[in-house]
């Protein structure tokens, strides 16, 4: 049984798959790309062939404009088994984004699986993710320190309801990364009784609308900037992470600075950012979610895309795995991402895209 | 304890004083006694546990955790604290977060070998907010960034507006946590409390700036004159009850100055200004500053910074409140006073004689000693009012020195400035060992300009940014392309913590010279110059 070291390598573009023919989440355009989510820094324009799940493929499109992820695209469902090559290959839920997968790949009985990017907790807008047993397991660590452990999400959004209501003549604006965030945040003002409208920045509208194609419901959207000043007080306004508090941000009622993100577990950097009511919601493991996931998928070995590393490996060590990096670059670990105002996303501007 | 969690984090990242006042006060609207007046004492930093420190609680982290993964998430959290809040491995436990007042008192009263299980305890049965708060009380670094005064401006909305901030400041300091008395009050339960002889703070009267329209319509036989001193407003309290020094904000500095407190062996609430005073001459701030920073200071510093408390004002002699008297009659009370006391390190603040308005602001402008800032004009029939009222008061500041300086960085400001590049750090020039003339920084400026200009600059600073450091942005600033800055300030003084070797007093932008290219803007060594 070849170890999965000698099939699988790390190129200048990405993870190469040598038996199969084709990167998983290259950071440049590639002939063959099999794609785990359509997050920008993971998702890159004018590969050849793309091979997603129907809903990547989709948004990509709605991001990259129609086509423009690869000459051919290839939708895959969850579960369904296609040979590429030697290679063995298919899909599971990764719990991240809408469409975000898991890839598994089967090379002569031996098994690797890239996570992608990834969550445990539930999250109302997507698959939740399923471990599958395998030889070496390829996973993320952006949120790999055991300080950053994220507490139920209801809770975070109680909490900005209850901030709503302390301050009925002020906005609440939340950042919120366009793709993923800012949909289960709708989702998830909606589980918590706000029925009422929820107002976008720009660069967030086409995501939102493409969701609600794919079959999540969002409710009441509409356009942060038709609105007038006045009527955006007691409202609740989503934004790009890099607008709450910059000239956009300007057009609200006093605001009050909100950010959806793992990073504001740690004070600090909620400080630094000027934000004045940090939300812990992650669209990514914590800490215990990242254990946890190694030991449900018991795999030997642990490879460590991106992420504070170190920590991860250290912990796999301690129950009794190999643990690697794999210091794959390109991929983003902030949730700054520059947008002009008002702007869709462009994919020049995209390729900043956040993860966490 | 969960309500108070919230409280703290929030305080502690919101800007805005009205939301701070609104968050404080809902808290004091909702949580039971005697936990909000646990809080309120805690806010205001009248808890210390002296068996409660730092080391227990590395000793409980390493107790619980992986020192690898410790040192790392330390290290990258940079806040002991909050390190141990957020990675503690919580055990299950049945038992609800502690009460706030139950975590104050157990940690008066447990002895120390108990500390660790009694802390883990909590911590298993906390989230991680409440974890933190915890930490935080026994380590004693709230640091919410709220004023006593604020709280005290949020308890007085518990009244109705029956109450004022004011009042609550007159008993204040006979009060004791957990305040059952105060809040009965406040909710109209119960009556005023009666600080009796408790040495309390009584709100200090405050001086309007004197505008030239004001200065016009002064009538100046109607008013005394005396200089503004450039040290701190200070309020002695001296009662058979107690003595104490407090700043303009009601915080007791006592400890700060024991030598004042020693040498206040009278019965009498005075009003004058703290200075570092060596020879009869009065120090630059800066020295002060030295004093200020310490909470209780070495023998070296007393010798090295000594204090005197030049005296204004006499608010209380010997139990009668001379606060309704007009000024000129308090100030006779305050001679007599004098006479009678000769208190040690204490002087009075002399009247300035001055035959008219013009004379007088001859004085002010030739007065360029860095420990004065000005004048004060004060109405002969105010009576001593707390606040500022209305055309008793007037201070009269020396009109300011400039240079005009070239703008090198730049930061977004807080609160409703934050998506304007507001905080200015400008520089002048000087010649380098190499006998090349390079801009070396001077000093910041947050303040002065017109919304306008604000508006002005920030497009600017987005159009001519160079290099980028975090928050920070250097903006272009070669001797033919950037912005000159006329920098107004109040003294310039000599800093051994600044590159320049130069610190200015209160630097604000007094207009921008758009008319000037860098090269036209000033060198250090004027700057230098202009140290008194």
């Amino acid at each position: 049984m070849p170890h999965p070291d000698t099939w699988l390598t790390v190129r200048p573009e990405g993870l190469w798959c040598e038996p199969g023919q084709f990167f998983v989440d290259p950071v440049e355009a590639v002939g063959r790309a099999v794609i785990t989510h359509a997050h920008a820094d993971h998702a890159r324009p004018g590969h050849g062939a793309v091979l997603a799940s129907a809903e990547t493929l989709e948004i990509m499109d709605v991001r990259m404009g129609e086509g423009r992820s690869g000459q051919a695209q290839r939708a895959l469902s969850y579960g369904e088994h296609l040979r590429l090559g030697e290679v063995d290959l298919w899909l599971q839920p990764a719990g991240h984004v809408l469409g975000s997968a898991q890839v598994a790949m089967e090379y002569r009985g031996s098994r690797a699986v890239v996570s992608g990017d990834y969550k445990r907790v539930p999250d109302p807008t997507c698959l939740p993710f399923e471990p599958i047993a395998c030889d070496v397991f390829v996973t993320e660590a952006t949120f790999g320190l055991p300080v950053f452990r994220h507490p139920d999400p209801a809770g975070e959004v109680r909490r900005l309801l209850d901030s709503v209501r302390l301050f009925p003549a002020r906005t609440h604006v939340v950042g919120c990364y366009a793709l993923g965030k800012c949909q289960r945040l709708i989702v998830l003002l909606r589980q918590a009784g706000w029925d009422g409208p929820l107002y976008l920045h720009g660069a967030l509208l086409a995501v939102c609308q493409a969701y609600e194609r794919l079959g999540v419901p969002l409710g009441d959207l509409r356009p942060a900037t038709a609105s007038r000043k006045d009527e955006l007080a007691g409202a609740i306004v989503l934004a790009p992470p890099s607008a709450i508090a910059d000239r956009w941000a300007r057009r609200l009622a006093d605001p009050v600075v909100c950010l959806a993100s793992g990073w504001m577990r740690v004070r600090q950097r909620a400080k630094a950012k000027g934000v004045e009511l940090p939300l812990v919601i992650s669209d990514h493991c914590d800490w215990s979610e990242l254990c946890r996931t190694m030991e449900d998928v018991d795999a030997p070995e642990i490879w460590v895309t991106h992420g504070r590393e170190e920590a991860l490996i250290h912990q796999a060590e301690l129950q009794g795995r190999i643990g690697r990096p794999l210091r794959l670059i390109g991929y983003g670990d902030e949730d700054q991402e520059e947008v002009a105002e008002g702007a869709p996303l462009s994919p020049a501007v995209a390729a900043a895209d956040p993860a966490a | 304890m969960i309500a108070f969690a919230e409280l703290l984090e929030r305080l502690t990242l919101t800007p805005g004083r009205l939301a701070k006042i609104a968050l404080l006060r809902r808290f004091f609207e909702t949580e039971p006694d005697p936990d909000r007046g646990i809080g309120l004492a805690a806010l205001t930093g009248e808890l210390a546990f002296a068996a409660a420190k730092p080391s227990l609680i590395r000793a409980l982290a390493e107790s619980r955790t992986d020192p690898v993964l410790f040192a790392w998430s330390y290290d990258y959290v940079g806040d002991l604290a909050e390190t141990v809040a957020l990675m503690w491995p919580e055990r299950r436990v049945n038992a609800p977060p502690p009460l706030l007042a139950e975590v104050v008192e157990s940690l008066a009263v447990t002895p120390k070998a108990e500390l660790p299980s009694l802390v883990s305890g909590w911590l298993d049965a906390s989230p991680v907010p409440v974890r933190l708060a915890i930490l935080k009380l026994i380590t004693g670094t709230l640091r919410v960034g709220a004023s006593v005064r604020l709280a005290k401006i949020a308890l007085a909305e518990l009244s109705g507006g029956t109450i004022e901030a004011d009042d609550i400041e007159e008993v204040w300091h006979g009060l004791a946590p957990p305040y059952g008395e105060l809040f009965a009050w406040l909710e109209g339960r119960g009556p005023k409390p009666d600080p009796a002889d408790a040495p309390v703070f009584r709100p200090p009267m405050l001086a309007h700036p004197l505008e030239a329209a004001d200065l016009a319509a002064l009538e100046f036989e109607r008013y005394v004159a005396e200089w503004k001193w450039d040290g701190i407003r200070v309020q002695l309290v001296s009662t058979p009850g107690g003595r104490r020094l407090y700043s303009r904000g009601a915080d007791d500095i006592s400890a700060t100055f024991p030598e004042v407190i020693e040498h206040m062996r009278f019965d009498a609430v005075l009003d004058g200004e703290l200075l570092v005073l060596r020879d009869g001459i009065v120090a630059p701030f800066a020295d002060l500053q030295q004093r200020l920073n310490r909470k209780s200071p070495t023998a070296k510093m007393m010798s090295d910074y000594p204090v005197r408390v030049r005296l204004y004002d006499i608010l209380f002699d010997e139990g009668e409140d001379l606060r309704p008297l007009p000024f000129d009659a308090r100030r006779e009370r305050l001679q007599h006073f004098m006479e009678r006391e000769k208190p040690d390190g204490m002087d009075l603040s002399e009247i300035i004689v001055s035959p008219d308005l013009p004379a007088l602001s001859e004085l002010r402008d030739g007065a360029r000693a860095a420990s004065i800032e000005g004048l004060m004009l004060k109405r002969r029939d105010s009576p001593y009012l707390p606040g500022r009222p209305k055309g008793m008061w007037w201070k009269w500041k020396r009109d300011p020195l400039n240079v005009d300086a070239v703008l090198m960085y730049a930061q977004r400001g807080h609160g409703k400035r934050s998506s304007f590049y507001s905080d200015y750090t400008f520089g002048l020039w000087c010649t380098t060992e190499t006998g090349a003339d390079e801009l070396v920084p001077v000093g910041k400026a947050y303040s002065g300009f017109t919304d306008q200009e604000l508006v002005q600059l920030d497009r600017w600073i987005r159009n001519n940014t160079v290099k980028r450091f975090g928050p920070v942005r250097e903006v272009e600033h070669d001797p033919q392309h950037g912005i000159v800055l006329e920098i107004a300030f109040d003294a310039a003084q000599r800093s051994t913590r600044h590159k320049s070797g130069v610190a200015m007093r209160f630097p604000r932008v007094g207009r921008l010279r758009l008319d000037k290219k860098p090269e036209d803007a000033d060198r250090l060594e004027t700057l230098i110059d202009l140290i008194f």
